[in-house]
């Protein structure tokens, strides 16, 4: 594998980390949330779309369609329920709440599903299989391109929809200042809701795409987490079209760890985390991304 | 019946007490002014009736109905809009979003982004500019039109000249007179007497919590005012305080 | 009325747990190995309960990656007993490097805000935990065990785990007792109640947090030689392992976060909950995540925190009490 294809091959695996990455940016962008729990939930979302698909027999991507309106209705209920009274508390509380959230979904998961690990690549037919080369040594495969494509729609969606319509400038306008958003008539708790419906479903197309590509068992959310936060924080806390470049750079890391030492791929990542986390903060006065941290 | 009646309302922070057992009305079209010192309560008030604080006791009632345990949202929806202290601007926003995002919920009314910028027409330019750009005398503009999107029947404005170049205050104030004609119900916190005067049919004064004048403003004399501010009778009569 | 610290309560107490002290000690002499065995895993929760306290009830550092400390101390005994270092000296050696490393940790992990806090120190124990997963002398992914160990009786074995476990727990809690009483003590706490207020003070907030999250690095170190010394057998799946932070978290917030006592009751609540339920599984650890997450919503003081609210308890002298004069 060349560098050239390595880089291509880290641009759709970072498109797949946006993806994951998108949910847990948005719920920091509006409330100020970090969701431990983020990973679990995709999880959940893939384990979802796996139930669809076994008892229905249609292609995960429509299967997810079904799979949609459960994960919108437990963003509602997470937001009103959980987060809601975590919001009131303190700093940490959110931290602690989504903790203990995050190891409640990933247990009964366990109990519900064995620890086995699953996998939808096979439901997905030609989509996992099909690739094209160029040039010789230049590799696309079908799935890389179709999540690549979803991320792009996804994050453009998501900035037409904070830019350019009314319930989108509520959001904004909730995330800058929530009381003064209420003296104009705007529910901030519907916001929230609406927020983190809208991240939970999101998470749930990344733990489809989580299914498709490898493979997944009950406790595989930390580690989606992991990579999501990696990603928001390179691209820089606050930004949404950060987050995506986030994404795509944190998968060239791993792309091109890869090459030295297959072993090295999840290091990398986590070293550019580390390198990134310092020079923003570890007393290098650098300019700051546009990184509200 | 009065528009807005405020019952014997207690507000507190902890052990402080910002207002004690304040009762008032304000009548449908009128324009009332709240003046005071610093720390006289009328800023607590405001939020209280606004939704923003809540009280320890006491009522308040929109049209004779209670509306003390609504929140400030169903508030704005029942036509009560709050201009809050410092302007409260969403400054990631442009001017016209700052506007546009309020008229969610009362949108049938007089109150729209054009006839907002017939009373601000300096803000024309600024439309597409996000609201952290503008001078401090454009964003009181824009944070009262911001609030007159809502069409509210009872606008309460908190400080509005606060921190304002004279010319910013005249052209606040020259605003609001059109407001006023437009028969909107208004409440203002203003530390400017002179001002307030010009434009109230009504002044309330606090002190340290509680009303201690309330009157027209035509027949009040400047001495019976300042007096009542200032505490100067009692502390006249003895220095007796409550 | 004045001001006291010490009350017959807090007297009766703090000499109270002396007796106790002393009283473990002959654990060994009296109990067969099984026993002290599970004594010894009682006291590594102890410890580690005692340190998350310090990092998020004393310093206000949310940290889900203490495992880090934890992994580097046990595979640092590892290591340094094959280089033919007497075991026990190992362990101390072992100790005090792992617990080094949190210093230039320290660095740059101090000014990351509290998300970035949580998951930066995680980040950094999977990269510990990666790094031992490359290295075939330390037995890579299968994991590895103290061998060196086994030249001694398994009484004796357990006897002397014992006594570390209870020296470097005694040590590490009377470390924060007496951090607690001093000058710094009275900062800590208005430190975690307002960060900007202490800092308009004059308090030195980043020195402060340095003092703590370096405490806290080494007591994690120390439980991590522990565990292995406990447990003979170490693989970078378990000791490095999130899991730890769960548990950490359950204990400090059921126990009472930000008091002295709640740590060491909550860790012997896991502790008796480990105990009764040691089928594990899923079920107990949805109790555990769910009960976890009831107490930062609903209890956030947690058990102790909440008795002491309530009775105006104070077993250790660690605060001050305005006492009625009696006449």
């Amino acid at each position: 594998m060349t560098v050239a294809n390595a880089i291509l091959q880290g641009i759709f695996l970072g498109a797949f980390y946006a993806v994951l990455a998108c949910g847990l940016s948005l719920m920091f962008g509006v409330m100020r949330i970090i969701n431990l729990a983020h990973g679990d939930i995709a999880v959940f979302g893939a384990y979802v779309v796996l139930v669809v698909v076994q008892s229905t027999g249609l292609s995960p991507l429509l299967a997810f369609l079904v799979a949609l309106p459960a994960m919108i209705a437990l963003g509602y209920v997470l937001q009103l329920t959980v987060l809601q009274r975590a919001l009131k508390g303190g700093i940490l509380t959110p931290l602690l709440a989504t903790f203990g959230l995050s190891i409640v979904i990933q247990n009964l998961l366990l109990l519900q599903f064995s620890p086995d690990v699953h996998s939808l690549g096979a439901s997905a037919g030609a989509l996992t299989t099909e690739s094209w080369n160029l040039f010789g040594s230049i590799t696309i495969p079908a799935l890389g391109l179709v999540v690549l494509a979803v991320a792009v729609v996804v994050f453009g969606a998501l900035h037409l929809f904070l830019s350019r319509t009314r319930p989108g400038w509520r959001m904004r306008a909730t995330a800058e200042d929530p009381d003064a958003a209420e003296l104009i008539g705007i529910d901030s708790r519907n916001v929230y809701a609406t927020a983190t419906a809208i991240a939970v479903a999101i998470a749930g197309l990344g733990g489809l795409f989580l299914a498709i590509r490898s493979v997944f068992d009950p406790v595989s959310g930390p580690t989606q987490l992991i990579f999501a936060f990696e990603a928001v924080v390179i691209g820089g806390m606050g930004s949404l079209w950060g987050t995506l470049m986030g994404g795509l750079a944190l998968g060239v890391a791993q792309t091109l760890g890869a090459q030295l030492n297959p072993e090295y791929a999840v290091l990398s990542g986590h070293l550019l985390f580390l390198a990134v986390l310092i020079l923003r903060f570890g007393g290098v006065r650098l300019a700051r991304f546009g990184a509200r941290a | 019946m009065s528009l807005l009646a405020v019952e014997d309302l207690d507000c507190r922070y902890g052990l402080l007490q910002a207002v004690r057992g304040v009762s008032l009305q304000v009548a449908e079209g009128e324009t009332v002014a709240l003046i005071g010192a610093n720390g006289a309560g009328k800023s607590t008030l405001l939020r209280a009736i606004a939704g923003a604080h809540q009280p320890h006791a006491g009522r308040v009632k929109l049209d004779g109905a209670d509306i003390t345990s609504l929140a400030p949202h169903t508030r704005v929806r029942r036509g009560i809009a709050l201009v809050p202290e410092g302007r409260r601007l969403f400054a990631g926003l442009t001017v016209e979003e700052n506007l546009r995002v309020a008229a969610a919920y009362r949108a049938a009314g007089r109150w729209n982004v054009q006839t907002v910028l017939e009373v601000f027409p300096f803000l024309k330019a600024r439309l597409h500019m996000p609201a952290a750009t503008l001078s401090g005398g454009e964003q009181q503009a824009v944070a009262i039109g911001r609030a007159l999107m809502t069409n509210p029947r009872l606008l309460l404005l908190d400080e509005a000249s606060l921190g304002l170049a004279p010319v910013a205050v005249d052209a606040v104030y020259r605003s609001l007179a059109d407001v006023i004609r437009e028969g909107t119900t208004i409440l203002l916190v203003e530390q400017d007497l002179a001002r307030a005067l010009t434009v109230a049919d009504r002044v309330v004064c606090m002190l340290e919590g509680r009303v201690v004048l309330e009157g027209e403003a035509r027949s009040l004399d400047r001495d019976r005012i300042v007096t009542a501010y200032f505490g100067l009778r009692r502390a006249a009569a003895g220095g007796a305080t409550a | 009325m004045t001001v006291r610290r010490w009350t017959r309560t807090s007297k009766l107490f703090t000499g109270g747990t002396g007796v106790v002290a002393l009283l473990l000690a002959i654990v060994p002499l009296v109990f067969g190995p099984d026993i002290v065995q599970k004594t010894t895993t009682l006291l590594i929760l102890i410890l580690l309960a005692a340190m998350w306290n310090a990092l998020a009830g004393y310093g206000g550092l949310l940290s889900v990656g203490q495992q880090a400390f934890i992994g580097l101390g046990a595979y640092g005994t590892v290591f340094f007993a094959g280089l033919d270092i007497p075991p026990y000296l190992a362990m101390v050696l072992a100790l005090v490097v792992a617990g080094s490393l949190s210093i230039p940790i320290s660095l740059f992990a101090l000014r990351l805000r509290a998300a970035q806090f949580a998951i930066g120190m995680w980040v950094i124990a999977e990269v510990a935990s990666i790094a031992v997963r490359l290295d075939q002398n330390l037995g890579a992914g299968t994991g590895i065990s103290l061998s060196q160990l086994y030249q001694y009786d398994p009484n004796y074995r357990q006897a002397y785990t014992f006594w570390l476990a209870l020296a470097f727990t005694v040590v590490f809690l009377a470390a924060i007792f007496f951090l607690l009483r001093s000058p710094l003590g009275a900062s800590l706490q208005a430190i975690r109640d307002d960060e900007d207020a202490a800092r308009s003070l004059g308090v030195r907030v980043a020195a402060r947090k340095r003092l703590l999250f370096v405490l806290a690095g080494f007591g994690c170190a120390a439980a991590g030689v522990l565990i292995v010394a406990n447990t003979l057998f170490i693989e970078p799946g378990s000791v490095f392992s999130v899991q730890w932070s769960a548990y950490m978290i359950f204990m400090v917030l059921v126990g009472g976060l930000g008091t002295f006592e709640g740590p060491i009751l909550g860790a012997i609540l896991l502790f008796a909950i480990q105990t009764t339920f040691t089928q594990g599984g899923p079920w107990y650890l949805v109790g555990l995540g769910a009960t976890a997450a009831l107490f930062a919503l609903v209890l956030p003081r947690g058990l102790w925190g909440t008795i002491e609210e309530r009775l105006g308890l104070r077993l250790l002298p660690v605060g001050y009490q305005v006492v009625e004069k009696k006449k």
